[in-house]
């Protein structure tokens, strides 16, 4: 198991390599760029098809719709259409490259924007509200996280529930309504209204949950421990890492995150409800796989995830311009997931 | 009586390791055929050249009077050779007579026939003893006897004319052992040879014709006769090195006594593993446990560091008594491991040289759960150059190194100052001769250094020749503790494959 997963997959990887030195020297290259700062990672074989492929989407938007596409507001909406997910998606790419997964997202997110909306919260003041989702969306992750650590359950099994169970959860605290931000708490509507150097405050909350979560995930000892638990657990454990702790924390970092997406959320709806977020942990997880993460963990990066995810978001963004059949788009992007996946195939096959 | 397979001049090479070098062996049809030797000499390889899993590089393999070269282990299975290998590879959810009947099921047109399929297994089980059995019952649900059962009516499924068992003995109790023996005399008067793979020498005299051994790849004798001839031939036969092992010089015995206890445990039991284990390790002291597979000495190795837990006992790390099941604890108390499966169990095989160093050791190069990149890899650098990683960049994918350097890097791990123990399980398994004489180097500085150790290994020259004191083990219970040096192998072999402690 473990060497299929160290050869990215490939369980036939035994015969000896007959050019070991050019291998091993582009390995040595892929693993630790000569200075591993943003550029340089960007600059990688992989975000580099990536970023190719965001150019090529650029262009498509600009022979296409020429009058619409490159206009200030249209790449502000696609940058806050980007915000929600993509702080979802911080926190998945954390979850997978441990080796586990999260499909509670999108419905974590919902309950913590009903929570934080009833008028029991909206009482308190807009503070107290962004407080009041943060901690249910992590709670909700330390929940899921203690089932699968401490439970032993299959994290899809876990997340499942946890999914079904939040949604019904939202339904029941909302009645099913949407419920709006009172006029006390506008200051939360402000994140979305509010521009600085011409973006929406939520935009910058959204940078800097990357730049952190890309530090926490490079700089610390927790995010060196997050590639070695879902690399090789077993290898972990015997190096003395908590592994069940560890598994524990990434959930609930996974639901920090979508109390966080809860916050931008209402900024943007100006509502709480129990049908925001809908589909979204797919959206998040066909990001993490497009940037190039191994679902099978040990291996990936923040910055794939976002490119992954801009990817995303930039289709969606084509075919409403175009004014075309959304249907058409769904078709589009799971070609996309499709087609990324392969590549990353081929260019782990040909390093290993 | 012909001989049903002739192979003659097998050679078997992997990166950096001769495992075959050379190998004869001759079966005749309706013998048991006995394959001998000490972990290391060849014997696993040697079966799957045979079962058609490894394609051999050199030699001739003669089947029924016929050349043949399998491709696969499907077209050995073909040709009338099956192999029951230790790891059954039964599948739990599926019935008997499906597991049976795996990958060539009695059906039309893609349906299995059911009522065809459990009849034609029943048959098979008849044929082997086992009328009994109902093959609808869920492979999961029967106990390691009856598995192996219904591997062996996989078997005769095909027509096949040869049986290799990989030490079918191992999980089995005594009763079920002798039903097992009936079952091959059973198969060997139909005409079909068995070959026999056991480390235990009586069930060999019990139920083989003739022994072929095994020492370093190559055939060191071949078929003698399995109850005539002495043990004592058995034994030197095994142990006759080509190779001597360079060791390093011990300090003289006794001169521990006075050190303090490095690590006490007292009556240490995990219930079905090994039972009321007390030993000690003083500082500076490498202390031996000589056993076989199954002896539990790695489960006993594991205990200690808590990666299993105990059901009963104690373990006391210089004074401090080490919770058990914890090995996050286990290493903040002073302890590390160099377990068994290196590439399983020790490397992040994703993973640089460096990083792999430094991942016990994390707290040490961090501030507040910030790595101090610079330090870490200052000390990464400095670790391996202590046990002179080759090639030395800390920065290449640990990967690409070989076993012996890899395993270097698992020691590095946990040469950080504050060790206080070293658990070191089967610390040169795949690593060949050179690189061994390197790692016996670093475990003895280490050892001077102040560090005790606790070294588990299969192959009693290297238990020998580099601990001070030596506790040999036999299924799961410490039946002799003495100095190394009053020992010698044969003796300590006598011990672990016979039980005749003294």
């Amino acid at each position: 198991m473990t060497d299929a997963r160290a050869s990215g997959g490939n369980p036939q990887s035994t015969q000896p390599p007959a050019d070991e030195h050019t291998r091993v020297e582009e390995q040595a290259r892929a693993a630790h760029p000569a200075e591993p700062g943003v550029l340089s990672r960007v600059g990688q074989a992989r975000h580099l098809g990536l970023v190719v492929a965001l150019i090529l989407l650029a262009v498509v938007g600009l022979v296409t719709t020429p009058a619409n596409f490159a206009t200030s507001s249209n790449l502000v909406s696609i940058l806050a259409l980007a915000s929600t997910i993509g702080v979802i998606t911080v926190g998945m790419t954390f979850v997978i490259i441990g080796g586990g997964i999260d499909l509670s997202v999108g419905a974590v997110m919902a309950l913590a924007s009903v929570w934080a909306t009833t008028l029991a919260t909206q009482a308190y003041g807009p503070v107290v509200m962004a407080i009041c989702a943060i901690l249910v969306g992590t709670g909700a992750g330390l929940v899921s996280g203690f089932l699968i650590s401490y439970g032993r359950m299959v994290p899809f099994i876990a997340t499942l529930a946890m999914l079904v169970a939040a949604r019904g959860l939202a339904q029941r605290m909302s009645d099913r309504r949407t419920q709006l931000v009172g006029p006390d708490n506008s200051a939360i509507v402000d994140l979305s209204t509010t521009r600085v150097l011409g973006l929406p405050l939520l935009v910058y909350i959204f940078a800097l949950v990357v730049v952190i979560g890309w530090l926490v995930l490079n700089r610390t000892t927790f995010g060196r421990r997050t590639y070695a638990v879902g690399g090789n657990p077993e290898a972990a454990r015997l190096a003395g890492i908590n592994v069940r702790r560890h598994t524990m924390m990434l959930y609930a970092l996974s639901g920090l995150c979508c109390g966080i997406a809860a916050v931008i959320i209402m900024a943007r709806t100006t509502t709480g409800s129990s049908t925001h977020g809908d589909l979204y942990e797919l959206d998040a997880i066909a990001a993490v796989i497009i940037g190039g993460t191994l679902l099978t963990g040990g291996r990936g990066t923040i910055i794939g995830s976002i490119l992954g995810l801009l990817i995303f978001t930039v289709i969606t963004n084509l075919f409403i311009l175009n004014g075309l059949n959304t249907s058409d788009q769904l078709i589009a992007k799971g070609l996309i997931i499709v087609v990324a996946v392969l590549l990353q195939r081929r260019s782990l096959e040909s390093r290993t | 009586m012909s001989d049903l397979l002739v192979m003659r001049g097998i050679v078997k090479q992997f990166p950096g390791v001769r495992a075959l070098d050379g190998v004869d062996l001759d079966v005749r049809a309706g013998e048991v055929h006995c394959l001998l030797g000490q972990n290391g000499a060849g014997k696993s390889t040697l079966i799957k050249v045979l079962a058609g899993a490894h394609q051999p590089d050199e030699g001739t393999v003669t089947f029924g009077g016929e050349p043949v070269r399998f491709a696969g282990p499907i077209a050995a299975i073909k040709s009338g050779i099956s192999t029951i290998y230790q790891e059954l590879d039964l599948v739990d959810g599926l019935s008997v007579a499906e597991n049976i009947f795996l990958g060539h099921e009695h059906a039309a047109f893609g349906f299995t026939r059911r009522g065809e399929t459990n009849k034609a297994a029943s048959e098979l089980l008849g044929r082997l003893g086992h009328g009994e059995m109902r093959p609808t019952i869920e492979v999961g649900r029967l106990a390691a006897a009856g598995k192996q059962i219904v591997s062996m009516a996989r078997a005769l499924s095909h027509e096949t004319r040869l049986i290799v068992m990989d030490e079918p003995s191992a999980a089995l109790a005594h009763d079920e052992v002798a039903n097992l023996f009936r079952v091959i005399r059973d198969l060997t008067a139909q005409g079909v040879a068995v070959v026999y793979i056991s480390h235990r020498l009586e069930e060999i005299r019990e139920i083989g014709d003739r022994v072929t051994v095994l020492k370093d790849g190559r055939t060191a004798a071949v078929g003698l006769p399995a109850r005539e001839t002495p043990t004592s031939t058995v034994v030197s036969l095994m142990t006759g090195r080509d190779v001597e092992y360079v060791f390093p010089s011990r300090p003289a015995p006794g001169s521990h006594d006075n050190r303090p206890e490095v690590l006490k445990v007292e009556g240490l039991t995990l219930s079905g593993r090994f039972s009321d284990v007390s030993l000690t390790v003083r500082e500076g002291e490498i202390v031996g446990l000589a056993g076989l597979v199954g002896s539990g000495r790695s489960e006993i190795v594991e205990t200690v560091y808590g990666a299993r837990r105990a059901s009963s006992g104690q373990v006391l790390l210089a004074g401090e008594p080490v919770p058990p099941g914890s090995t996050s604890k286990a290493v903040r108390l002073g302890m590390g491991l160099a377990p068994e499966e290196r590439k399983s169990q020790a490397l992040l095989m994703n993973e640089s040289v460096a990083r792999n160093i430094t991942i016990a050791g994390l707290g040490k190069y961090s501030r507040f759960g910030w790595v101090d990149r610079k330090k870490e890899s200052a000390a990464a650098a400095s670790l391996a150059e202590t046990v002179d990683i080759r090639p030395p960049d800390p920065r290449r994918p640990v990967r690409t190194l070989s076993g012996g350097n890899q395993q270097k890097a698992v020691f590095a791990r946990w040469l950080v100052e504050d060790r206080k123990l070293l658990l070191l399980d089967e610390p040169t398994r795949g690593v060949d001769v050179g690189a061994r004489a390197e790692l016996y180097a670093v475990i003895r500085r280490l050892a001077d250094e102040g560090v005790g150790v606790l070294l588990v290994s299969s192959e009693v020259p290297e238990v020998l020749g580099l601990a001070d004191r030596v506790l040999v083990l036999r299924e799961g219970k410490v039946i002799h503790e003495s100095d190394a040096r009053e020992l010698d192998e044969s003796r300590v072999l006598d011990m672990i494959m016979e039980g005749s402690a003294l």
